[in-house]
């Protein structure tokens, strides 16, 4: 068949689909469109066209054309629908919970490098106090004692601000360490690593200084509502870089590459999950934490209550019954 | 067989035809970078004047817009039909997974969660070496979420093969020939006389009369397109 015979024949195909995907994208001017049922076939029609044109070397422009057409059409009916509410959902209520379970071999690696430099850190001051101007300069230990002194009307915060400014300061800073946290896998873990290490170093020697220099009541009933949910976050952003690292570092029977993006989207789940976690630590340490609240004991209960409820998440929830 | 000298990645739909995506090189996304860049930071900087005279809640509205704007916003833009920050737009170029289809939040937002592998060390420079490594222009965050910046809609040239009278080519022409004769005709108007002439006097077997070289040629094209000749 010629060239002019094969336009003559489909050309009604290809401009009823140009039409019905131009109004798809929002065109209003087009008022005639076709039903959407017999896109599909349409587009089925236009594809084998399309081989055909190029077989019989058609002319470049023709080609050009129907690739084009063709090329629209893919991205009209290969656009995944958005997950939706349900998924969102879902997710929460258990597949978070599930992922972090499955995934436990990354996020024991990632806790032991997070929690155990902290723990050292912090006993290793209780023995020898001047060890914590080794991490941290003397004028942000200053600082910090400041922010914790037990004349100040709010837990740790400088007298000047507010619990909405420090939430947002929470939400801006802590987010963006797990994202470091988690991008840092992508350098063979290198990245993900050092976040994890200079994080626990950093937690452990203010916590541990401050306790040591008898400011322990302050410090514990700040930290302890979102301790919880902010250390776990941490430490599963870091499980998430490490997914990163484990598929360029032991790919299996896939090329690095296809590693790459399947252990990709298992990681996006966890910085995901991690991600709502550093926002509802940040709602906690912005608005419940910094209130004094006399007995003590109620908010250190509240904390525990708290490391009790997270836990159990990640331990049962969305297990299927009976499984 | 020949690895074509062009960036086009190819891609099999489940309908059995290819389609060429064309890659976005380091250029054209770095512009795009710089666009995006510039409205965030001017956005950033009328949001800080508007939010200073609010005093501690303009400071939480900022912090927690600038975080938008870091981390989310693009992803939201690439994942929206035409999938593309507004730089992207203005360059042409739009975010697709890798097996053509368009790109989904997750994939968005992951790429753009890499976008601080690819800082490092410096400026970028992380992400325009591992570009400048691989065939289809990747950074770190496109091979983690599995996708591809390539050129939106290229836009369709209207050109057409000019009317003459069609004249049957005085030797029989392999497929590919002709098809080099037809994207003569097609193009050589765009061309300029001069070069259009000079490219048709490659084509010398076929040349047989006195009539200018290209207008042999667009005749024969006419032909082969399938007006009759007489």
């Amino acid at each position: 068949m010629r060239q002019i015979e094969f336009e003559r024949r489909f050309g009604d195909q290809w401009t009823t689909l140009e039409n019905w995907i131009e109004a798809h994208g929002g065109n209003k001017q087009i008022k005639d469109r076709a039903p959407a049922s017999v896109v599909p076939w349409l587009y089925r029609n236009v594809c084998h066209q399309l081989a055909l044109a190029r077989e019989r070397r058609y002319s470049p422009l023709l080609v050009d054309r129907l690739h084009q057409l063709v090329l629209r059409g893919h991205h009209v009916l290969y656009a995944a629908p958005a997950p939706g509410r349900d998924g969102f959902w879902a997710f929460l209520m258990g597949g978070f919970a599930r992922e972090v379970r499955a995934q436990w071999r990354v996020v024991a690696l990632a806790s032991v490098l997070f929690f155990g430099p902290l723990l050292t850190l912090f006993a290793a001051i209780q023995v020898w106090p001047d060890f914590a101007s080794v991490v941290i300069g003397p004028q942000d230990l200053a600082e910090m004692q400041e922010m914790y002194s037990p004349d100040n009307e709010r837990l740790g915060q400088r007298p000047a601000s507010t619990n909405t400014e420090m939430f947002a300061f929470y939400v801006w800073n802590n987010t963006r360490i797990g994202f470091q946290t988690f991008a840092g896998g992508i350098l063979y873990g290198i990245g993900t690593l050092f976040f994890l290490l200079f994080n626990g170093i950093y937690i452990g020697a203010i916590l541990g200084h401050l306790h040591q220099v008898g400011l322990g009541p302050q410090i514990w009933s700040f930290v302890a509502s979102h301790s919880a949910l902010e250390l776990l976050a941490i430490a599963i952003s870091g499980a998430a870089g490490f997914k990163l690292a484990g598929a360029l570092i032991s790919p299996g029977l896939r090329s690095r590459k296809l590693a790459l993006v399947e252990e990709g989207r298992i990681a996006f789940r966890l910085i995901g999950g991690a991600a709502l976690m550093f926002f509802a630590a940040a709602i906690v340490e912005g608005f419940f934490s910094p209130l004094i609240i006399d007995p003590r004991q109620i908010k250190y209960g509240v904390g525990i209550a708290m490391w009790v409820i997270l836990l159990a998440y990640f331990g049962f929830a969305g297990r299927a019954r009976g499984a | 067989m020949l690895t074509p000298l062009d960036t086009a990645h190819r891609v099999a739909t489940p309908e059995g035809v290819e389609l060429n995506l064309r890659v976005a090189g380091p250029v054209p996304r770095a512009l795009a970078w710089l666009i995006d860049f510039g409205w965030r930071l001017a956005a950033l900087l009328v949001l800080a004047f508007a939010t200073s005279v609010m005093g501690e809640v303009g400071t939480a509205v900022f912090l927690l817009t600038w975080f938008a704007l870091e981390w989310l916003v693009p992803a939201v833009f690439e994942s929206r039909t035409r999938g593309a920050t507004p730089g992207k737009r203005a360059l042409g170029l739009m975010v697709v997974r890798d097996d053509g289809a368009p790109c989904t939040l997750g994939p968005a937002l992951t790429r753009n969660l890499l976008r601080f592998a690819d800082f490092l060390p410096l400026f970028y420079f992380g992400g325009l070496v591992a570009m400048l490594s691989n065939r289809q222009f990747k950074r770190l965050g496109d091979f983690v979420a599995g996708t591809l910046v390539v050129y939106a809609d290229p836009a369709t040239v209207a050109r057409h093969i000019p009317p003459l009278e069609p004249k049957r080519p005085p030797i029989s022409l392999k497929p590919d020939e002709a098809r080099t004769v037809l994207d003569f005709a097609e193009r050589a108007a765009a061309l300029g006389p001069a070069r259009a002439t000079e490219l048709a006097l490659i084509a010398t077997p076929l040349l047989r009369d006195h009539d200018p070289p290209t207008q042999q040629l667009t005749q024969y094209a006419n032909y082969l397109v399938g007006h009759a000749a007489d």
